[in-house]
């Protein structure tokens, strides 16, 4: 890619205000963009969205995310206006859109197919939305050319889309749901057609591109490292609902329930009960572990209710070592090793038979690994890296 | 048809029954594709073998057969009387070569005929006329069919299939039954004049039968399947999210059909219209049974041609003319699809 673009994704990439909860509250000042109000959509007996109220604040890079028929893509519809709500309301730019047909709506989409007309040049394609607000001839030149630069297609101007790679497709169907100035930009699976390598480097492009247009962008997607990669907030949908919205850091470190736990990233699960409740720290024992859970902070459940541990495999520690303390250790058999160059997955299959997975970084190059196949080992985890779901 | 070409088809059927040499091939091919795997020494079996050697030519050329035999023939034969000689006898034509005295053979083109046609007035008036009758259906007929073709490509999947049921429904009866049926609706004392005047609406049968208005309802109704099959075709296979893309960028929604659906549709209006005009232009039944006494069509001269005057020669002088004139919407047609084609391959 071009240096103007590389700068870009750059300053994208190194920013770390996407999860640093400062960033947090500066977005949290700025005005709300999008309001969704309790929307439900059904299809006949099938609820898609389901109570879905959610605020998107101007300039954020918000993410939808969902395994299939979450309902996220339904939503995404209902602002561009493709779907209309059973029920709710929807605000853009604090008016009500529910019943504005999308023709008429501040907000453009990008399709997951690209939806390119195919009888028109590149050049036509991104002048389509201009030419629709009647503007002078002379500015919808420029502003194509603009677009047209902003995604280094400026020498394809004039080729049909069918004589395009699928990358230069996607960015055309940038340009041209940009090139109107929408007050929101809606992505419909943006990256899902393209190739894993092309995919990695056109995320933080296209939060490049979104930096320096200030626009707000709505991204739907299925790829969890795809909404980490590019949001600054996430909402985890499931069955028509929003379980958290929060940012990637957040998410990932203080997941709500299991569903987010085991949705974004890794997780071993172990369920629990609580054994000893005290404000200041709690005690969960888990039938698939040897020991006890100790956490050092008060959860809002009662004793004796099932509660569930959530521990990031790059949390845990393996060695051949048995820690002293009481808490927060198993031990168990090394089952596999899986190697991924920058990080090693150990499976362990711990005593009670459930299955712990651990990654280490293998920092050394020359290092022989000393904990191989068929070892025993232990397992163990700072209380603080503890997790605790109730449901 | 060679014995060669045979054989995988019979092996194919598994029931050689014609010929010791193909039936040994046959039987080996047979075998070959029932026992997977067993490979002759060049690594394929037998069957694979076969259909590479011979398959590929009798796909391509049993077609071409057929054509040549029924098509080109024919036309041959037509051709030639076209340049003959009105004479009573049989065949009621002079021949085109003869043995004349001295071992001389003498060719005796006679453009006559041709040339009559342009003389007399009633064959280019018929001509052009035809042209008229057949483009104006041809309107007609996408300006009902268009509509139809995009309702039925719209439609959920289930009623998809009821809908294209009943477009194509008409075919199970005679064509022939179809047009004489028009005949009763539309007589004096038929269907629609009978219910008109029983509501009170008009006092006196209206001339609809051997009118204008009775042909060209005749040929519309008649070709209106072959306009929305072809359209449907288009239509179906458009991708929704181009319409909701134009909207989406501030296209209402008829613009939206000028400037995306329209112009994507245009390969189905093309493929339609053809298939429509052609048969028009040389329709003989529909004018002949519910046009009017002055509707002069072409296939309806060609047919009193031959029939009434059993001028052979100057009927196929008519014949090949109205061939000419309908090549010319043909080669248009095939040079689009040529064109679509080839598009259809870059993408």
């Amino acid at each position: 890619m071009t240096d103007t673009l590389v700068q870009g994704t750059h300053s994208a990439s190194s920013r770390p205000e996407g999860s640093r909860p400062g960033a947090v509250l500066r977005r949290a000042e700025a005005r709300p963009i999008i309001e969704i109000q309790d929307v439900v959509k059904t299809f006949g007996d099938f609820v898609a969205v389901d109570q879905v109220s959610l605020t998107i604040r101007e300039g954020e890079l918000f993410a939808l995310l969902g395994g299939s028929g979450c309902g996220k893509t339904t939503l995404l519809r209902m602002l561009a206006g493709f779907e209309r709500p059973t029920a709710g309301r929807i605000l853009i730019g604090g008016q009500d859109m529910t019943q504005v047909p999308p023709y008429d709506r501040p907000v453009n989409m990008m399709f997951q197919s690209y939806a390119l007309f195919p009888h028109m040049s590149v050049e036509a394609n991104v002048a389509f939305g201009l030419r629709q607000d009647s503007l002078p001839k002379a500015e919808i030149r420029d502003r194509v050319r603009q677009m047209l630069d902003l995604v280094q297609l400026g020498p394809f101007a004039k080729r049909k889309p069918h004589h395009l790679s699928g990358g230069q497709r996607q960015r055309v169907a940038l340009a041209r749901s940009l090139a109107k100035h929408p007050k929101v930009l809606l992505l419909d699976e943006p990256l899902a057609a393209l190739d894993k390598k092309l995919r990695e480097q056109t995320q933080l492009e296209l939060v490049g591109i979104q930096e320096r247009v200030g626009t707000t962008f709505v991204v739907v997607t299925h790829d969890q490292e795809e909404a980490m990669t590019m949001a600054d907030r996430v909402a985890i949908m499931d069955s028509g609902r929003i379980i958290q919205v929060d940012t990637p850091h957040a998410l990932y470190e203080y997941p709500n329930t299991r569903y987010v736990a085991e949705f974004f990233g890794t997780v071993n699960m172990f369920q629990g009960q609580l054994i000893e409740d005290e404000p200041d720290h709690i005690l969960i024992r888990s039938d698939a572990l040897a020991n006890p859970v100790y956490v050092g902070h008060g959860i809002s459940a009662r004793g004796g209710a099932t509660v569930w541990v959530a521990l990031r495999p790059e949390k845990l520690a393996i060695s051949r070592v048995q820690p002293d303390s009481p808490h927060n250790w198993d031990q168990g058999i090394v089952e596999d090793i899986v190697y991924l160059g920058g990080i090693s997955t150990y499976h362990i299959r711990l005593d009670s038979g459930a299955l712990a997975r651990v990654t280490t970084q293998n920092l050394e190059r020359m290092a022989e690994p000393d904990i191989t196949w068929d070892d025993r080992v232990f397992v163990s985890w700072r209380h603080d890296n503890t997790v605790v779901v109730t449901g | 048809m060679s014995g060669a070409g045979e054989g995988p088809g019979h092996g194919l059927g598994g029931r050689p029954t014609t010929g010791a040499r193909t039936r040994s091939i046959a039987e080996a091919a047979w075998a070959a594709a029932g026992r997977d795997g067993e490979r002759n020494g060049h690594g394929r079996t037998r069957l694979q073998w076969l259909m590479a050697r011979f398959g590929r030519g009798t796909v391509i050329g049993i077609p071409y057969i057929w054509l040549l035999l029924f098509f080109l023939l024919p036309f041959l034969i037509v051709l030639k009387i076209s340049f003959a000689e009105f004479r009573i006898g049989l065949p009621p034509y002079t021949p085109l070569l003869e043995w004349i005295e001295g071992g001389y053979l003498q060719i005796k083109l006679a453009f006559g005929n041709f040339l009559f046609l342009l003389d007399d007035p009633l064959y280019v008036v018929a001509y052009l006329n035809s042209l008229k009758v057949a483009l104006v259906s041809t309107l007609i007929a996408l300006l009902i069919g268009y509509p139809m073709a995009y309702a039925i490509a719209r439609a959920s999947p289930t009623w998809r299939a009821v809908y294209l049921l009943l477009v194509i429904l008409p075919f199970w009866t005679s064509f022939l039954i179809r047009v004489y049926a028009w005949i009763g609706i539309l007589k004096n004392n038929g269907l629609i004049n009978n219910a008109l005047i029983s509501l009170g609406l008009i006092d006196s049968p209206l001339p609809l039968l051997n009118t204008e208005v009775s042909l060209y309802i005749g040929i519309v109704y008649s070709y209106l399947p072959f306009m929305v099959l072809p359209l449907y075709a288009t239509l179906e296979k458009m991708d929704i999210a181009l319409i909701e893309a134009a909207a989406d960028l501030g296209c209402r929604p008829f613009k939206a059909f000028l400037t995306v659906t329209l112009p994507l549709s245009m390969p189905g209006i093309v493929a339609g219209s053809m298939l429509v005009f052609i048969p028009a232009v040389g329709e003989f039944v529909i004018p002949d049974l519910l046009g009017g006494a002055g509707t002069l069509m072409i296939g309806k001269v060609l047919w009193s041609e031959f029939f009434n005057n059993r001028d052979w020669p100057v009927a196929s002088a008519v014949a090949i003319a109205m061939l000419i004139f309908l090549v010319i919407p043909i080669v248009v047609f095939q040079y689009y699809q040529h064109k679509h084609a080839e598009r259809a391959e870059e993408s």
